[in-house]
């Protein structure tokens, strides 16, 4: 691996800020990486190398003048497809949108553009982020660089699986029940669910609008502070952002665990664990006690229900959010004779099967006679699983727990059984549904060398001591971020 | 929870859908099974819960009601699949059911 590829955001940062390295040497080594190991990851839909170029070189001409350059300057960073570039395809994972050139720039890309970023390319993803294991995009699987038999996780698993193959040290994903987490914790990297609100939806293609957010996907804690930082903040565009400060993720992220009340939530390590998730899991506690954590057992009574209600609420809002692909004002269009036949036919053509079962899913929940009796009542639990969550952080700063029920599955698994795919969610989907912060970070191996994610969840806006958490475990740890033949990746290619 | 093939079909026609006889088939079983398993909110739903729809507590956004520019009509309308005259062209509607 070329030496410029295995650095963090935060060191190759300081390396171009001193003018040690240019920018553009930067943007060329990842660019070189991308096109070596695509042909075994196929992590991106697009890599955008002229773009990138450009957006070098602009950092290196700037530091040149003696100009200010932005908390990214040079940096490169993967895109999840679900945000809007403007004037380059958009995809979202599907066929209803191949051909989409978004007219304007997502919130997010205008700040990682404003903070000097090097935009390299738009990332797989399961079609309009429904999956949890990138086989659902419409245009290929993207696989796991730690074993790519094995599927990266989803739906943000093309960004995962380039920031784990470093192909770029920063990705950006997003999480709708786990679409970050998830995917982080299989591919052994830090992926961070902010706040609901924290970051703008202005440009993210709509999934389920209550529980849609943008988080960065990094292979340190310290990058996850960087890119976080400069994506979060009140954005007028998005009626839903928070106009509260952005909390200070860098002041004490290296302050440690000492002190502080962290909970062991206890369904998450009851049946249907995995061993070799529990076992590094427990002993990711373990070692956060060593480090002077006061660990506490905690309990999400309702959580046990979140995924029942997930998969009510989600699908609800998806069917109405995707009622705007009606071949009228954006993506495809197929003939039909009438308005209507033309609409049935567009969506028949446009969507993939998770999609269509989603909107059949939500359109049925919604409709009359039975939106009391499913979404109300998903919505009733929502409010259970919030109160839980208050009554344990009222003794705990932190819940912790496992991630995934398994680490990372091979392809084609569990394909079949839509069921056992959303499963996976099990973990994930509480703290989305509660809007609460929650992070992966690396909690080491399985007998099968596949990366353990240790999940932390914290109360709203908690995002400083969240990281401050994982920061801690990294440290202590120290864990080799790349997967066992990380090289090798680019060797079978070269 | 079980699903006839009319009540998919019904379903589809709601949503936009144009779905083939072996597509109606197979969700109808996969969208018995998933309802039958996410039912199982009605367990713990009860009705002095009150329902959340929003997470973080923010009420009634307002913004000044001051004009402000906003994407022309020729790049809107430049992603459209039909377009003609500075509009949105579809087939016939009138005459529709």
């Amino acid at each position: 691996m070329h030496p410029l590829v295995t650095k963090d955001a935060t060191e190759l940062r300081q390396l171009i800020a001193a003018r040690e390295v240019s920018a553009v040497e930067v943007a060329q080594a990842h660019l070189d990486r991308i096109h070596t190991t695509e042909p075994h990851v196929s992590a991106f839909i697009r890599s955008l190398d002229q773009s990138a170029l450009d957006s070098a070189r602009a950092v290196d001409q700037r530091l040149a003048a003696g100009h200010d350059v932005g908390p990214l300057a040079g940096i490169p960073v993967a895109v999840k497809d679900v945000l809007c570039t403007r004037g380059v395809e958009t995809t979202c994972g599907s066929r209803m949108l191949e051909h989409y050139r978004p007219p304007y720039d997502a919130t997010v890309v205008r700040r990682l553009r404003e903070a000097d970023a090097v935009i390299v390319g738009k990332t797989n993803m399961d079609e309009f982020a429904m999956g949890s294991s990138c086989e659902n995009s419409a245009f290929f699987p993207t696989r796991n660089p730690w074993d790519l038999g094995r599927v990266p996780g989803g739906s943000s698993g093309g960004s995962a699986a380039a920031v784990a193959a470093g192909q770029a040290p920063i990705a950006i994903g997003t999480d709708t029940g786990g679409s970050i987490r998830l995917p982080a914790a299989f591919c052994g990297l830090v992926g961070v669910k902010p706040t609901y609100g924290l970051v703008s939806r202005y440009g993210l293609i709509a999934f389920a609008s209550s529980l849609d957010q943008a988080g960065p996907m990094t292979r340190s804690v310290r990058d996850a502070a960087l890119t976080l930082a400069v994506i979060a903040g009140h954005d007028p565009c998005d009626t839903t952002s928070i106009p509260e400060a952005v909390p200070d993720l860098a002041t004490d992220l290296e302050r440690g665990v000492e002190g502080l009340r962290i909970g062991v939530v206890s369904e998450y390590l009851a049946n249907g664990l995995a061993d070799g998730v529990r076992l590094r899991v427990t002993e990711a506690i373990e070692r956060l006690g060593k480090l002077g954590a006061d660990i506490v057992e905690a309990s999400l009574p309702h959580a046990a229900y979140g995924i029942n209600a997930y998969y009510l609420i989600a699908p609800s809002e998806c069917s109405s959010n995707l009622s705007r692909y009606d071949g009228v004002r954006y993506g495809l269009r197929t003939d039909g004779a009438t308005t209507e036949v033309m609409m049935a036919a567009t969506r028949a053509a446009g969507f993939g099967a998770e999609v269509k079962r989603r909107i059949m899913i939500g359109t049925y929940a919604l409709s009359a006679g039975y939106y009391d009796a499913y979404y109300v009542a998903a919505q009733r639990v929502r409010t259970l699983i919030i109160r839980d969550f208050e009554q344990a952080f009222a003794t705990c700063d932190v819940l912790v727990g496992p991630m995934t029920p398994t680490t990372a599955f091979g392809l084609g698994d569990k394909v079949d059984d839509p069921l056992a795919m959303y499963l996976n969610d099990v973990y994930g989907v509480p703290a989305s549904l509660g809007g609460m912060p929650a992070l992966s970070v690396p909690a080491g191996l399985d007998d099968d060398g596949l990366p353990v994610g240790l999940q932390v969840m914290a109360p709203l806006l908690g995002e400083a001591v969240l990281l401050r958490v994982a920061r801690a475990l990294e440290r202590d740890l120290a864990l080799d971020p790349w997967p066992r033949g990380a090289d090798s990746l680019a060797e079978v290619a070269a | 929870m079980s699903l006839s093939t009319d009540d998919v079909r019904h379903v589809a026609r709601l949503a936009r859908l144009a779905l083939s006889d072996q597509e109606v088939e197979s969700l109808r079983g996969e969208l018995s099974e998933i309802l039958a398993y996410a039912d199982k909110v009605s367990e713990v739903a009860a009705a002095d819960v009150p329902p959340t729809s929003h997470a973080y507590p923010l009420r009634n956004v307002l913004r000044a009601d001051e004009p402000r520019p906003s994407l022309p009509q020729q790049e809107a309308i430049a992603t459209a699949p039909q377009a003609e005259d500075g509009r949105f062209r579809v087939p016939k509607i009138v005459g529709d059911e």
